[in-house]
């Protein structure tokens, strides 16, 4: 390691402890003062102490900008006037933005889907078996992992080498060769691209689903599926009449919480592809849009449609989040 | 008082909207019965294929990672098995080499620990108090305040990032720098810290609030002496979620880092290598795993914490 490198470190974490150590004399001298208000209106003051930094930082990071955003959406590329709703029309004209909204459709209806089944699955075989942390683990792991590291994972699992160039260096193409067949260039034969990108969001989501409904059974009680056992179902039966019914608020959860997921997914498109080859979504082109071509109008009209998209999705989860808790 | 924390800690281990069943304790030959007649071999042998295929391609970088940059060109990592080797010439070549063409990856790990570190703190400080607020501070409005903060989780992260953009470079003017990361990620941090914490010191028992306020305790005090305390393990739940959230985030840093070795984590030198993967194909095992060390860690030694933030805090983003 240079001397640079040491002196470069130094240089940031100092910039780091001086942000950490303004931050906290920041709000310890705003609770200080407000501790020290004269009585009358003291509360007010408290109050306000407490709840004013949130606020701010949420009225000028979060509401102002969803505002704005709206707003652009509705202007040209550079915002000086407005254009009604062109930004709209283009989107459902052009047909690479209608592949691009064929595509988060594709990728909404499957992943929450596969992911689900995967994960309910693995939960109930390893339930109660031998190694049951370790196995758990196992498929858990891609979840804490970034969406870019999985992305180069996968990456080397699809590399394609020409045939006679040199040797497969990606197992699934190694695969396809001693079976005697011609590699593949997966990630960029379209449409079956966008499945392959679809396969690594799978991969990442089906272990979270997979500890979720992993809890969820085992909060099923024994004695019920003991008393559909003696009544003489069999291991299909009892799971989709007793099991299944006993965690479908979790399944709801798991599913919409994915479907979430799914319709933001960014980071696997643009480390992967970068949105060519027809595989992009509509949270990378917002970003294409809006950041590399600096069409602000059409990327903030994209995330407006993204906005769209989830807002049904999260009101139904809260809808059912509050249920349960009146159930509880 | 500590029987309370207990109850509050089994609730942050429930999944989200599942109703909590009281579980009569079993009798262990019981539950060897019932657990003979739930496992066949064929449901254990579909187990490890899921295990088997899940774990083989991050199996499958971390060897090719430890072979040389000819063995990782020339031909795939099953090979180890037919040629053993072993050596950490790509490690040290992505940590160590520095200039203009080279990975670099020493400065960008640096970075990416600066900005997570801060931007697990803000938003986990800030939120306490506001959820301390919501929670036992009695004020008009409150109600109606809450659910606002709950609905700003709908908002996703890319309808603020283009106005938020042209805040910090047209009026702050700290585009580009580790203060500009920071506070966004503590204002989309801080919606959902602010839900999760309020559900979670609003189980703090009144009587001891009550108790500390008879003794003399004004608001600031009870905020410090017994709400922190008490909170603490959602803190940490939450705060680990957090750090490991802005850890791997790629698309915050992309628009407010301003891409440069100065300020940008190693999630985006990692997209950059990768988006031109012909020439950096040696280089890019190392440097994944370089990334994933610190989530790795984190993950495996500290797993239950991990779950109970995954648990709480899914809908982020």
């Amino acid at each position: 390691m240079t001397s640079e490198f040491w002196s470069d470190l130094l240089s940031k974490f100092g910039l780091m402890i001086v942000g950490l150590v303004v931050f906290a004399a920041v709000v310890g001298l705003i609770l200080f003062f407000a501790d020290k208000a004269p009585k009358r209106g003291k509360d007010i003051v408290v109050l306000s102490a407490f709840l004013a930094p949130s606020f701010i930082l949420l009225g000028v990071g979060l509401i102002y900008p969803a505002v704005r955003t709206t707003l652009l959406s509705f202007q040209n590329r550079n915002s000086t006037e407005w254009v009604g709703l062109q930004n709209f029309e283009w989107m459902f004209s052009e047909p690479t933005i209608l592949t691009t909204l064929g595509n988060t459709l594709i990728w909404v209806a499957l992943v929450p889907t596969l992911s689900t089944v995967f994960g309910l699955a693995y939960a109930v075989f390893i339930d109660k078996s031998h190694g049951e942390k370790v196995l758990k683990s196992l498929v858990f792991m891609p979840m804490a992992i970034s969406f870019v590291g999985a992305g180069i994972i996968w990456r080397f699992m699809y590399e394609y080498r020409e045939v006679g160039f040199s040797e497969q260096i990606g197992l699934l193409n190694q695969i396809l060769v001693w079976l005697g067949q011609e590699p593949q260039q997966f990630l960029v034969n379209s449409p079956w691209n966008t499945f392959f990108l679809i396969n690594v969001m799978v991969w990442i989501q089906t272990g979270f689903a997979m500890v979720l409904l992993s809890a969820a059974i085992k909060g099923v009680p024994v004695e019920i599926i003991e008393a559909a056992r003696l009544d003489g179902a069999n291991a299909w039966q009892s799971f989709w009449s007793v099991t299944v019914p006993a965690i479908r608020g979790t399944l709801v959860v798991v599913v919409t919480t994915i479907s979430i997921a799914t319709l933001k997914v960014f980071d696997i498109v643009r480390a992967m592809t970068g949105g060519n080859f027809d595989t992009s979504v509509v949270a990378n082109e917002m970003y294409t849009q809006a950041f590399n071509r600096g069409e602000f109008g059409q990327g903030s009209a994209l995330a407006v449609v993204l906005f769209i998209m989830v807002l049904p999705i999260v009101v139904y989860n809260v809808r059912v989040m509050r249920q349960q808790k009146e159930i509880r | 008082m500590s029987e309370s924390t207990a109850t509050a800690e089994n609730k942050l281990d429930q999944p989200l909207g599942q109703k909590s069943v009281a579980r009569p304790s079993r009798a262990p030959g019981r539950a060897r019965r019932v657990k003979e007649r739930l496992t066949s071999p064929w449901a254990t042998a579909a187990a490890i294929t899921i295990a088997v295929l899940w774990t083989i391609p991050t199996f499958g970088l971390l060897v090719s990672s430890f072979r040389t940059p000819e063995e990782i060109r020339s031909n795939g990592w099953w090979n180890i098995f037919v040629s053993p080797s072993f050596t950490l010439e790509n490690y040290l070549e992505v940590l160590t080499v520095s200039g203009a063409s080279s990975a670099n990856l020493g400065q960008y790990f640096v970075n990416s620990l600066v900005i997570a570190i801060p931007a697990a703190l803000f938003p986990i400080a800030i939120a306490t108090m506001a959820a301390y607020a919501f929670a036992w501070m009695k004020f008009r409005g409150s109600g109606a305040l809450f659910v606002l903060v709950f609905a700003l989780q709908i908002v996703p992260l890319q309808m603020a990032l283009v106005p938020l953009l042209q805040i910090f470079s047209g009026v702050l003017g700290i585009s580009g720098t580790f203060p500009a990361v920071w506070i966004a990620h503590t204002i989309f941090g801080l919606p959902l810290c602010i839900f999760l914490l309020h559900n979670f010191i609003s189980e703090i028992p009144g009587e001891v609030i009550e108790a500390a306020r008879v003794d003399g305790a004004n608001q600031t005090q009870i905020f410090f002496r017994i709400v922190i305390p008490l909170a603490l393990p959602a803190l940490a739940s939450i705060g680990i979620f957090q750090f490991l959230w802005v850890w791997n985030d790629l698309l915050v840093a992309l628009v407010f880092s301003g891409g440069t070795a100065d300020v940008a984590p190693l999630t985006q030198r990692l997209a950059e290598l990768v988006g031109n993967f012909g020439r950096n194909t040696e280089r890019l095992p190392a440097a994944a795993f370089i990334s994933l060390v610190i989530p790795l860690i984190v993950f495996f030694s500290l797993q239950r914490y991990f779950v109970r933030g995954l648990l709480a805090g899914s809908t982020k983003g």
